[in-house]
């Protein structure tokens, strides 16, 4: 049995982003800049997307910005909130600290530039509060940048109030929703989003494109220069089909919201309920308050990669926090900003699962975790230390 | 997963001579769980000979895969001989690790000196120390991502 687990970090694209993805490549090659028929053509399909994209938001479509993706939305976000806020004086921004790098790594970059960047507790439950925002809040803050729902262990941010607080301090507010959209409902408008980025493949339409989104009156400054597309704040020749299969994607993805949601979740608890039963493992993150699909858990005593490698070698493709995945010397900076111990924390494990799962698939992951847990707690030497008392249980 | 060549799946899937050993002649472990690394490794050694060799890694593939592969270029050979057990023969004996995870391989050698050093410890056999000197963790580090 093949079970795909790692939906958080990519899913596959649905039949009908596909086909949208190659009957736009093949009858609508247009470039959407050009005058003529068949790049109106192009344009026509550009702009119906950008309505419907607008549409699945709540927002209006000049408000819609395509992009490379997440990562270059993030990043166009925080600079240009930044650079604003600058002209004013304002150098001081508000953020997680658990952020994904996308946020983060431009963060450090602002930082170098001279920006302060206050980075909030996000707590053992992996939330932050809106009053932590307040708190924070300055007369010089020229950001605040909450993650909607975070990458890896999945939990959904109060994204409501933080807005409200925001808006009613007048500060700028991005939300690096890529894990949320399509999975939960956003709406820019009741959410009080000044700024937002989101990603296609990770509701079942194609990579390479995304879209950040700007609130009327939210100035940008350009990450790539070049032709005056996107109303000159994002240049180079639209990615017409791919930005027709995201708007179908989408679309398609709101509409099953609710059945998937109902069909997931089940799967998901069951999931946390088999897992938990493992002895000296935990569930990161809180409870109630995530999306339908992730599910992130440590286990004392091993490390993440080789559990990652044993899973695969059982036809179960999930994914890890642990630092010699990423081959870096620290593991996840997600779980480390939950207070884990480094040690607990190289033991994560994310399955990340979607509505194309199906429960027989959770009874083969709830079969092989624990016993792969068990093997390689039976190697460990850190477990040997655990079970004769040598080092304290933290889990 | 093509991160691994077939050698180092091979022995991390299939580890030889894992376990433990009660009547350890010489015992080491080196790494920090920190880390990510430890490697614990028994030596049963008789007449200068390592007559049994048994390991426990807490790590990653490539550190179980390195760990299994040093007990076996070590189990039989005399001890002088183990000692000249390099991380670079590991590296090679495993068809080559991503940079990253050479330092899975200095871990494995260090583990294989530090039994050794535990038994010359235990029958007051003398030895240059600076045979023994180990890299600390985060220097193993840095030059696993230097190579």
């Amino acid at each position: 049995m093949l079970v795909y687990a790692d939906n958080a970090a990519t899913t596959q694209m649905s039949r009908k982003a596909l086909d949208v993805l190659f009957e736009t490549s093949e009858t609508v090659w247009g470039n959407p800049s050009s005058l003529h028929s068949v790049g109106q053509k192009a344009k026509e399909i550009l702009e119906d997307a950008r309505l419907r994209i607008a549409k699945a938001i709540g927002a209006e479509p000049k408000e819609i910005y395509f992009t490379s993706g997440g990562s270059e939305a993030d990043n166009q976000a925080l600079i240009s909130a930044a650079t604003f806020g600058a002209r004013k004086g304002k150098k001081h921004i508000i953020s997680t600290r658990f952020e994904h790098h996308a946020v983060l790594h431009t963060l450090q970059k602002l930082e170098k530039q001279g920006f302060e960047v206050e980075y909030l507790d996000v707590h053992r439950n992996g939330l932050v509060t809106a009053d932590q925002v307040r708190e924070a809040i300055r007369p010089d803050t020229a950001l605040v940048s909450v993650m909607y729902a975070n990458n890896e262990i999945g939990t959904v941010q109060p994204i409501r109030e933080i807005g409200a607080v925001c808006r009613a301090a007048k500060v700028p507010f991005h939300s690096d929703a890529v894990q949320a959209i399509g999975h939960i409902p956003v709406d820019v408008v009741r959410d009080n989003i000044d700024l937002l980025a989101l990603s296609a493949h990770k509701f079942h339409g194609p990579k390479g494109i995304g879209v950040l989104y700007a609130r009327k009156g939210t100035l940008l400054v350009n990450v790539i220069e070049g032709g005056a597309q996107e109303r000159g704040k994002r240049a180079g020749t639209e990615n017409i089909p791919a930005i027709a299969s995201m708007a179908a994607a989408l679309e398609e993805s709101l509409q099953n919201l609710e059945a998937n949601r109902d069909r997931i979740i089940p799967m998901r608890d069951r999931l946390i309920e088999g897992l938990s039963k493992i002895p000296h493992s935990c569930l990161n993150g809180d409870r109630s308050s995530r999306v339908p699909g992730t599910v992130n858990f440590c286990f004392e005593g091993i490390e993440g990669e080789s559990l990652l490698l044993l899973l695969d070698a059982q036809g179960i493709e999930a994914s890890s926090g642990s630092a010699c995945t990423s081959g870096s010397l620290d593991p996840s900076h997600v779980l480390l900003a939950l207070g884990l111990p480094h040690d607990v924390a190289h033991g994560s494990l994310r399955l990340s699962i979607g509505e194309y799962n199906t429960p027989e698939e959770i009874d083969h992951i709830l079969t092989v975790v624990p016993q792969v847990v068990e093997y390689l707690r039976n190697m460990s030497p850190v477990w040997e230390d655990l079970e004769n008392g040598k080092r304290p249980h933290i889990l | 997963m093509a991160l691994y060549s077939e050698k180092v799946m091979d022995h991390f899937q299939h580890p030889r001579n894992v376990g433990k050993m009660d009547d350890a002649d010489g015992i080491g472990e080196v790494g920090n769980a920190k880390c990510g690394d430890i490697m614990k490794m028994y030596l049963k050694i008789r007449d200068g000979i390592i007559t049994d060799v048994k390991f426990n890694t807490f790590g990653c593939g490539s550190a179980i895969a390195t760990s299994s592969i040093a007990t076996e270029m070590i189990k039989g050979k005399p001890v002088s001989e183990a000692l000249q057990l390099t991380n670079r023969a590991v590296v090679e004996a495993l068809d080559g690790l991503p940079a990253h995870k050479i330092h899975c391989s200095v871990l494995a050698e260090e583990a294989v000196k530090a039994a050794v050093k535990d038994y010359y410890d235990k029958n007051g056999i003398a030895y240059d120390k600076e045979q023994f000197r180990q890299v600390d963790c985060e220097s193993c580090h840095v030059h696993g991502a230097e190579s």
